[in-house]
């Protein structure tokens, strides 16, 4: 079975022309493994005309199937997508397909992989090559305390992956490959009597270099209000628990955990957050951690690189003010 | 119009203790509930099934305990629950999970609508709704956070998808997932609460989905994807510095702590 698979797809995500971030990530992960494979690396990109796919090819890609359709990737369809991988995947027979685990990968995944019958791990975090070349996924489960490790038996191998875990490969414009231009289908059944986009998110908090957040310790809405002028004058953007957000203080796209928003920021700073599994695992990774909290034996000191135990109603003031400080000079 | 609400009993995972040694949680250190993203999709059914006068069905596979997981469903107002119960069921990955969810469907026929969580908080894939449509044939909505407009025919919603908020109308029958924010979960009533414990609640095994079902799509054997190894993270090296008094002495610190790490410029 393994002899008719080969190659490593991955499922170049775009939004109005532009290919998502991810993608390059999962380039360059999909060329480390496709090295110890000894095979290629191909890019599907479902997409309207115009899409500059050498892009794909620079950053790693051997091949980009490119299915052109002016009409029906314009909008989140997920019968529209999935059946157009589904006939790519069926055609150029992968042994592993990579789909980044966005909004939109996590919706479709599913569907192509119950199309062809096989497995799918979801939200990888790490990818590695056994002993028999298998593909090893490894992703985090049950609240992120531990990392399964989890093979597939049946081809493709599939998963989708997580946004941020891997670097961004960097072009390089000497690299060559083909550009396929592959024919879209229509799913049959147009089911789907309209989609319309109301809105889109302004700013992606998983894109901030700085969070601070705020947890159950605010008191009010109107408190929160310190808590922005830390982040502006940090130049970052603020995050909140569940707990702030379930009280309706802040909208739900500044929740930051398991169920809201996964972050890797340079700075994290948690203001009144106990630190919870499931705020924890959604911050985790920053590379610096502050917490500010009343309670010595509060966890998200655990996790802390810089923890000062105390009031934030007095603390983040002061902070405030320094920084102030420092602008003027 | 008959509607089916996929429910999953999990542990309590506010309360449930992990063993980092062991790489499992003690299953035994707190109790079971309905998966929390799985209320929010039997509360959505009950509101649509108030205004165009359905049936709701909760289905649920797992143990001979998610009985009682199907039972509270029934006391915050679904009609009737099956429980998809068999030994050859256990250890059923994604795929088999869905496989064996869509013959129970199957087998209760005629629905209009299926509507599952966005994501169970111990599996937590979040794929099998999605994999259930596919398997169906039927279109699927994935992260339904409000409920514009729906008639026996089609359903309105909005989702949250591909970084932005769309408007989507789909024609019956299809799945829909559904997030925290499209509503708050009733609570069990009273009246409810005792005709739930009455309530007789079906369980099928293999032998009642054979039509369905394929022996070798089942549980282990069914699962293309096997664990083959836990780790436990490590967890990366913090300075771990604490500062409990002198707190302008701390704020210096961290302003020194802003301009190393160049978020501060100097
Ligand atoms: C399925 C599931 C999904 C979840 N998803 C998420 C998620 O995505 N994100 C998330 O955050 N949570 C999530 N939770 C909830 C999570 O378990 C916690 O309940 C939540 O994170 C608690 O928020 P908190 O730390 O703000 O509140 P609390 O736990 O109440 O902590 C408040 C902290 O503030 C401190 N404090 C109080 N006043 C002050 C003060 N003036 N100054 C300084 N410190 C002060 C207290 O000592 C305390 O430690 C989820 C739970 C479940 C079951
Ligand atoms: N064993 C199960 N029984 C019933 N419904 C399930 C089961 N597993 C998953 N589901 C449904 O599928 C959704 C997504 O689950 P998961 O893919 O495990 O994250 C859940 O919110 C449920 O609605």
């Amino acid at each position: 079975m393994t002899e008719k698979y080969s190659g490593i797809l991955i499922f170049a995500e775009q939004k109005d022309k532009t290919i998502h971030k991810v993608v390059f990530e999962l380039l360059s992960e999909g060329r480390k493994l496709a090295e110890q494979l000894g095979v290629g690396v191909y890019c599907a990109l479902l997409g309207p005309g115009g899409i500059d796919a050498k892009e794909l090819i620079y950053r790693g890609a051997d091949a980009v199937y490119y299915v052109e359709d002016d009409e029906i990737f314009n909008m989140p369809d997920e019968l529209a997508y999935s059946e157009n991988l589904v006939n790519l995947i069926k055609t150029i027979k992968p042994e592993i397909c990579l789909i980044g685990a966005t909004s939109l990968g996590r919706s479709i995944a599913p569907r192509v992989a119950a199309a062809l019958e096989t497995g799918l791990t979801a939200d990888c975090t790490d990818l590695r090559i056994d002993d028999d070349g298998k593909l090893i996924q490894i992703r985090p489960a049950f609240s992120e305390n531990i990392l399964a490790h989890i093979v597939s038996d049946k081809m493709p191998q599939m998963a989708t992956v997580r946004y941020k875990e891997f670097q961004e490969s960097k072009p390089d414009f000497n690299r060559t490959g083909e550009i396929v231009s592959f024919n879209s289908i229509r799913p049959m059944d147009r089911t789907f009597e309209f989609i319309k986009e109301l809105s889109r998110k302004e700013t992606d908090i998983s894109d901030s270099d700085v969070v601070v957040s705020v947890g159950a310790g605010i008191k009010n809405s109107e408190d929160i209000k310190m808590i922005y002028e830390l982040a502006g004058l940090l130049k970052g953007t603020v995050g909140a628990s569940r707990a702030v957000v379930e009280n309706g203080f802040i909208s739900r796209e500044h929740q930051i955990g398991y169920s809201g928003n996964r972050v890797k920021p340079k700075l994290y700073f948690a203001c009144a957050i106990s630190g919870a599994a499931q705020h924890i695992a959604g911050m985790k990774d920053a590379d610096t951690i502050i917490a500010i909290n009343t309670d010595p034996s509060a966890p998200i000191f655990n996790i802390a690189d810089y923890g000062i135990v105390g009031d934030i109603y007095e603390i983040v003031p002061m902070l405030i003010k320094r920084l102030k400080e420092i602008n003027q000079n | 119009m008959r509607v089916i609400v996929l429910v999953k009993q999990v542990p309590d995972m506010e309360r449930v203790k992990f063993d980092t040694e062991k790489g499992v949680i003690d299953r035994k250190s707190a109790g079971t509930e309905i998966n929390p993203f799985d209320l929010n999709a039997l509360e959505t059914a009950l509101q649509i099934g108030e205004k165009t006068n359905s049936e709701i069905i909760v289905l649920s596979m797992g143990p001979h305990s998610a009985e009682q997981s199907i039972r509270d469903a029934i006391a915050r107002g679904a009609h009737k629950g099956i429980l998809l119960n068999d030994k050859k069921f256990g250890g059923s990955d994604v795929k088999a999970t869905s496989v064996t969810i869509c013959a129970g469907i199957k087998k209760i026929g005629n629905f209009d609508l299926i509507i599952a969580g966005m994501q169970s908080v111990d599996g937590d894939t979040g794929q099998v709704g999605a994999e259930i449509a596919q398997i169906l044939k039927i279109p699927h909505i994935s992260f339904v956070e409000k409920l514009n407009e729906f008639d026996c025919n089609s359903l309105t919603v909005t989702s949250n998808i591909w970084e932005g908020i769309y408007l989507k109308k789909v024609k019956l029958p299809a799945l829909i997932t559904v997030t925290k924010d499209i509503n708050i979960p009733r609570l069990p009533s009273f009246k409810n609460k005792m005709l739930a414990r009455k309530a007789e609640v079906t369980v099928w095994g293999y032998d009642d989905l054979e039509e369905h079902l394929e022996e070798s799509q089942l549980g282990f054997k069914g699962s293309p994807t096997k664990v083959k190894k836990i780790v436990i993270p490590k967890t990366a090296h913090r300075e771990g510095k604490m500062w409990r008094e002198d707190y302008s002495h701390a704020v210096d610190n961290l302003i020194e702590v802003f301009k190393c790490r160049k978020i501060l410029e100097v």
